[in-house]
């Protein structure tokens, strides 16, 4: 490889790379500059199709399968159920802005790092080094899924049951953040073993259903609570 | 042979400069949680490229690991943005000093 820029590539490749640069950096614009949540969810899923078809170009198949059914399947349609069942699905207007230096400071900040990455990563020639010489190489027969599961089974097994107790960590703490602060999960159950919550006695108290109770003389209540 | 790497490290550079500049302009919650899933695809497009650049699965295999905490990560905080919300009646970033003890 003499240069990282003009290696041998054919026109197809090229094309192909372009398009999906495109289609990922209009979708990443997207989710910064759309007001709506939901259409920010949707540029988000435009983004990571975009992500997916790299990777595919890049050989990494069962990634890009990954990405599609675990990104834009699993945790879009999260963002989107927590969007639809917050009810937050409504045009905010991005002109109001409290802090008035915050996005010209940011926008510099921003400008200033990808220009010092770029032309670190452009001047130096670290990143076509040497060949690996310690991992599992990626060219092996069966293709990048056969390589990516005994890899993964073999060199990384540690990591990957260190991942299970991750899982399980995330299940909990949801389940935790998402019970009622008073009771139990479906609201029937109301023994109160948090006595420090008293102030949401309106909101436990209006049982499975969602907490439309909530007014905003109930949210100053609430405020006094906390120590 | 498909097009050379420092393309994909360029574009990964500028994805995930995107999403940050999200993170620090945005005040809707779950618009800043979508900038960090645009930052963490920026970094595993890094990986895949290096993975293939220099042909280790580790990087593969690293990005596999990324989903894995990105899925986690994207449970616990829409968790405690349900809990926020249920006092709060609000998603901005701005209702999350009720969190500090």
């Amino acid at each position: 490889m003499v240069s990282p820029l003009l290696a041998t590539t054919s026109s197809v490749d090229a094309l192909t790379f372009a398009i999906a640069a495109v289609v990922v950096l209009s979708g990443a614009v997207g989710v910064v500059v759309a007001r709506n949540p939901v259409h920010s969810a949707l540029m988000l899923v435009m983004t990571l199709f975009g992500v997916a078809v790299l990777f595919v170009e890049q050989q990494a198949n069962f990634l890009a399968a990954v990405q599609v059914i675990v990104y834009a399947g699993a945790i879009v349609v999260l963002f989107l159920f927590v969007i639809m069942f917050l009810g937050v699905d409504r045009e905010e207007s991005l002109e109001k802005e409290p802090l008035r230096a915050q996005r010209p400071l940011a926008g510099g900040l921003i400008v200033l790092g990808l220009a010092g990455l770029l032309l670190m990563g452009f001047g130096a020639h670290w990143s076509v080094g040497a060949k690996s010489i310690a991992g599992p190489s990626r060219n092996q027969p069966g293709g990048d899924v056969s390589a990516l599961g005994k890899s993964v089974f073999t060199t990384y097994l540690f990591a990957f049951e260190i991942t299970s107790a991750l899982l399980v960590i995330a299940v909990v703490g949801a389940v935790v953040l998402a019970r009622r602060p008073g009771g139990a999960l479906g609201g029937s159950d109301r023994d109160a073993d948090e006595p420090d919550t008293s102030g949401d006695g309106v909101t436990s108290g209006d049982g499975v259903t969602s907490g439309d109770a909530d007014t905003p003389g109930d949210t100053a209540e609430t405020e006094g609570v906390s120590p | 042979m498909s097009l050379g790497g420092a393309w994909y490290l360029g574009l990964a550079a500028v994805v995930f400069s995107i999403g940050a500049l999200g993170l620090l302009v945005r005040r809707n919650v779950l618009v800043m949680f979508m900038c960090v899933e645009l930052m963490l695809n920026a970094a595993n497009l890094t990986f895949v490229t290096f993975s293939r650049m220099l042909n280790d699965i580790g990087g593969q295999a690293l990005v596999f690991f990324t989903l894995v905490v990105a899925a986690a990560e994207v449970v616990v905080g829409l968790g405690i943005v349900v809990a926020i919300f249920r006092r709060r009646r609000n998603a901005t970033a701005d209702d999350f000093h009720i969190m500090r003890g």
